[in-house]
């Protein structure tokens, strides 16, 4: 049978570029690291554990009901994280949270900017649509490996991971919100001489931030379906349990933890969704459906 | 010296400008034009000069090119050929900072969907203008609200637009573009959009204000009675080509064509408002 197919590989080269990047550069990542871990993870964490459980029971209940306006869902997601601390996983969820919140904010502060820009330019556009593809599809493990080969084993690179993992949907969102803003409302704003910058954080921003925030809902729920794989490559919090379960055949305890996880997503959810939702915009929106329907 | 002056102004939608400039110039019209390019043509050498303190209407059905010719006052739309003077300035030669001072300082506008921002309140919507021109906060609230009263939306300053009527809504739109303290003042269908009742109560409250104010203002419409009742002169504009400019009492005693005699005609069927 005659092979139609040309041979080659392209392993190798990548297997260079890697070794070259980790000989040439290897230090100023783990510098990276160091930082990362000292400044910003340890301290959360840290001040995270200290904090009395009763203080972040009570913590989450203000924020749930300002968010919501609903008796019934604050007790639920309250009721949730208690459980979680009676079954022995109170440190660990802490651990997991602080993990969460880092990735979160180094995932809005590239994610944003760069959603802004692309909105912005067709060209970006149309080079970064098929790079955020890429990166939504490409399994996991894949980026692991050169991630670890840099940043080393432990928590930095189980951010990093987890932002390229979850950087996608916030920059699509970002993108749509932004352009999806009324035309006849830009253009009133340019006939009063708004400058760019104006226009961005006193119209174009504001009237994006439900889309927004469902990416950062979208990212949040992403970055903790990392949480497990993160494990894996050594940070600590709930995912080392699940995985410690799967390793032991330990049904239970794996059961456990991730019963924890799901219920840190719920919670989650809610809480960033009902910011999300500006009480405003949620009532011109029922407005309108109403006046819709009775048309 | 006019305050406003438009010469020769084209202005072509679309690429192949040149082809299409061509064609105009052998006095194709919008219809042709379209059939041989495809290109939509929205203004054809357009002239007219606008007097400091008059209320100057532009009227046509739509599609005829008045909210395009609007736009190229402030320049919202660029022109593809002409030129348009303010106060005896070519503002096509203007750069991006002078355009945005042109703006700030000395046109505002008031839009037929109103284009007032939903998470701002009437108050903060009014200030708009000020506050982008970087006026203090506090005075330029001060002075939206002073403004606000002036139309009767005192004690609606805290509310949202999505709480009020299409008719204060457009308030708020006219305060806004009153309390930028403009000589000039651009109204695309600013009426257009409210019912006829509250629509003769707006216009009564502009000719007051315009009574103390003297501003210089461009009112578009579609609706003959309510450019008869405001404006100082009317312009008449079908199919991007001026056809007829004049007084109120030009334009029903004297209609350039039939066109414009259609208009005439249709209003001495309805009883007089007003």
């Amino acid at each position: 049978m005659p092979d139609i197919f040309l041979q080659f590989s392209f392993a190798d080269s990548i297997n260079q570029f890697v070794s070259w990047l980790v000989r040439e550069y290897g230090d100023l990542f783990h510098q990276l690291t160091a930082v990362l871990l000292t400044t910003l993870l340890v301290p959360l964490e840290q001040a995270l554990l200290a904090l009395p459980p009763l203080l972040v029971l009570l913590t989450v209940a203000v924020l749930c009901y300002h968010g919501t306006r609903r008796k019934g869902v604050t007790a639920l997601m309250v009721a949730g994280l208690y459980l979680i601390g009676c079954l022995g996983l109170w440190d660990k969820l802490m651990q997991t949270l602080a993990l969460m919140v880092v990735a979160t904010v180094l995932t809005m502060l590239v994610g944003v900017p760069l959603g802004i820009m692309m909105s912005r330019s067709q060209r970006l556009r149309w080079l970064l649509v098929p790079v955020l593809d890429v990166m939504q599809t490409l399994p996991t493990f894949v980026y692991l490996i050169p991630v670890l080969m840099l940043f080393g084993l432990g928590k930095v690179p189980a951010i990093f991971a987890t932002v390229i993992y979850a950087l996608p949907p916030l920059v699509r969102l970002t993108d749509l919100g932004i352009r999806q803003v009324d035309g006849d409302l830009l253009e009133a704003a340019r006939s009063f001489g708004t400058t760019r910058w104006q226009l961005l954080f006193g119209v174009q921003l504001p009237l994006a931030r439900p889309s927004i925030m469902a990416g950062v809902n979208q990212s949040i729920m992403m970055a903790l379906a990392m949480v497990v794989i993160a494990s894996m490559i050594g940070s600590r919090g709930l995912g080392e349990d699940v995985l410690a379960g799967i390793n032991n055949m330990d049904m239970g305890k794996g059961m456990q933890s991730g019963l924890a996880i799901v219920i840190l997503a719920i919670v989650i959810d809610r809480i960033s969704q009902a910011y999300g939702q500006d009480g405003r915009l949620k009532k011109a929106l029922r407005l309108k459906k109403t006046a819709g329907a009775t048309a | 010296m006019s305050k406003i002056e438009v010469r020769h102004v084209y202005k072509v939608f679309g690429p192949q400008g040149e082809r299409v400039m061509a064609l105009l110039r052998q006095h194709c019209d919008k219809a042709e034009v379209l059939e041989k390019t495809g290109a939509n043509v929205g203004l054809i050498d357009v002239s007219l000069s606008i007097e400091a303190g008059e209320i100057f209407v532009i009227m046509g059905l739509s599609g005829s090119g008045k909210s395009t010719l609007v736009r190229h006052l402030n320049r919202l739309i660029d022109p593809s050929s002409g030129e348009i003077l303010i106060d005896g300035e070519d503002i096509l030669r203007y750069d991006e900072k002078q355009l945005q001072d042109l703006r700030r300082n000395k046109i505002s506008m008031v839009f037929q969907g109103f284009g007032l921002l939903p998470h701002q309140t009437v108050l903060e919507n009014a200030a708009y203008a000020l506050l982008t021109k970087g006026v203090a906060r506090g005075e330029a609230l001060a002075r939206a609200g002073n403004w606000l009263g002036k139309v009767g939306l005192a004690g609606y300053e805290a509310k949202y637009p999505d709480e009020l009527s299409g008719g204060m809504r457009q308030r708020v739109g006219l305060a806004r573009a009153l309390a930028a303290d403009t000589e000039i003042i651009l109204m695309d269908e600013a009426f257009s959009a409210l019912d006829p009742l509250i629509r003769s109560e707006m216009q009564e409250q502009l000719l007051q204000l315009q009574s103390s104010l003297h501003k210089t203002i461009v009112f578009i419409s579609h609706d003959l009675d309510e450019a008869l009742r405001i404006g100082s002169r009317i312009a008449i504009l079908r199919d991007g080509q001026l056809v007829q400019v004049g007084t109120p009492t030009d334009i029903l005693t004297r209609p350039a064509d039939h066109y414009v005699q259609r208009f005439v005609e249709k209003r001495a069927l309805q009883p007089l408002a007003g």
